[in-house]
């Protein structure tokens, strides 16, 4: 459940992104999608270590493990946008966090 | 246990080699100035700009396992900062993290290989319109 959310997300920000690009939008939306892609390829691999040892059996899961996992998929999601939201608004791409503040100093 | 170690040991080196070759661009850039070098070799993608894929996807996605390992208890706040250490287990991890985090490193970066070619390939078919526009005009 995890791989399946993160996937999802690595999808919608992938498409996010490239709608951003005809907009020219500096949301700088490459690295949340590079972000997910990367943890989902890392789950991918996760995933199939585990189909490996387990078989078949490793789709059958309890229903409280598939919860905690989608619950856990959903907190993952949350914190990778809190990790972009926050190198968005340090970098400031288009400086308007900066030229508010000098201009609230004015 | 501790599998995102392998996919941050690379995006250190990664990042380190990022810098490096930056920093090789930017002087680079500068002789260019002054020798006035062809415009489409501006519009090519700069390499460390292509080592940043891989610097993002190594390290937002090793934050976000490592995460999922604190939420499992693996990775603990206090000395070792590994549940598998302390319960004795740490040649288990390391096999795991031989296996399963080298096997993460290995397909992330494949992944990024299969991107350079992409963009190359892109690169070479702008290229090859802007010659044709400038053999039409």
């Amino acid at each position: 459940m995890t791989l399946l959310i993160a996937v999802f997300a690595a999808i919608a920000s992938t498409i996010a992104w490239y709608l951003s690009l005809e907009k020219k939008s500096e949301l700088q939306l490459g690295f949340l999608s590079l972000m997910f892609w990367g943890a989902s390829l890392m789950w991918f691999v996760d995933a199939v270590v585990e189909y490996i040892e387990e078989g078949a059996e490793y789709f059958n899961q309890a229903p409280f493990d598939m919860l905690n996992d989608a619950y856990l998929g959903l907190v993952v999601v949350a914190l990778g946008m809190v990790i972009w939201l926050v190198s968005l608004i340090i970098k400031d791409p288009k400086g308007l966090i900066k030229s508010r503040l000098i201009g609230s100093r004015k | 246990m501790a599998c995102f170690v392998a996919p941050v040991t690379e995006a250190v080196v990664t990042t380190v080699m990022a810098k490096v070759v930056k920093s090789k661009e930017n002087k680079e850039a500068l002789k260019n100035v002054h020798m006035e070098e062809s415009s489409f070799n501006n519009k090519k993608i700069a390499f460390s700009t292509k080592l940043g894929w891989l610097n993002k996807m190594l390290w937002g996605g090793s934050a976000l396992l490592a995460f999922e390992h604190i939420w499992h208890g693996e990775v603990i706040a206090t000395f070792p900062f590994l549940t598998a250490i302390k319960s004795g287990e740490a040649i288990g991890m390391l096999k795991e993290i031989g296996t399963t985090g080298v096997g993460m490193a290995v397909l992330v970066t494949a992944v990024w290989g299969v991107m350079l070619i992409v963009s190359s390939a892109l690169e070479k078919r702008a290229a090859n319109e802007v010659n044709l526009a400038k053999e039409t005009n």
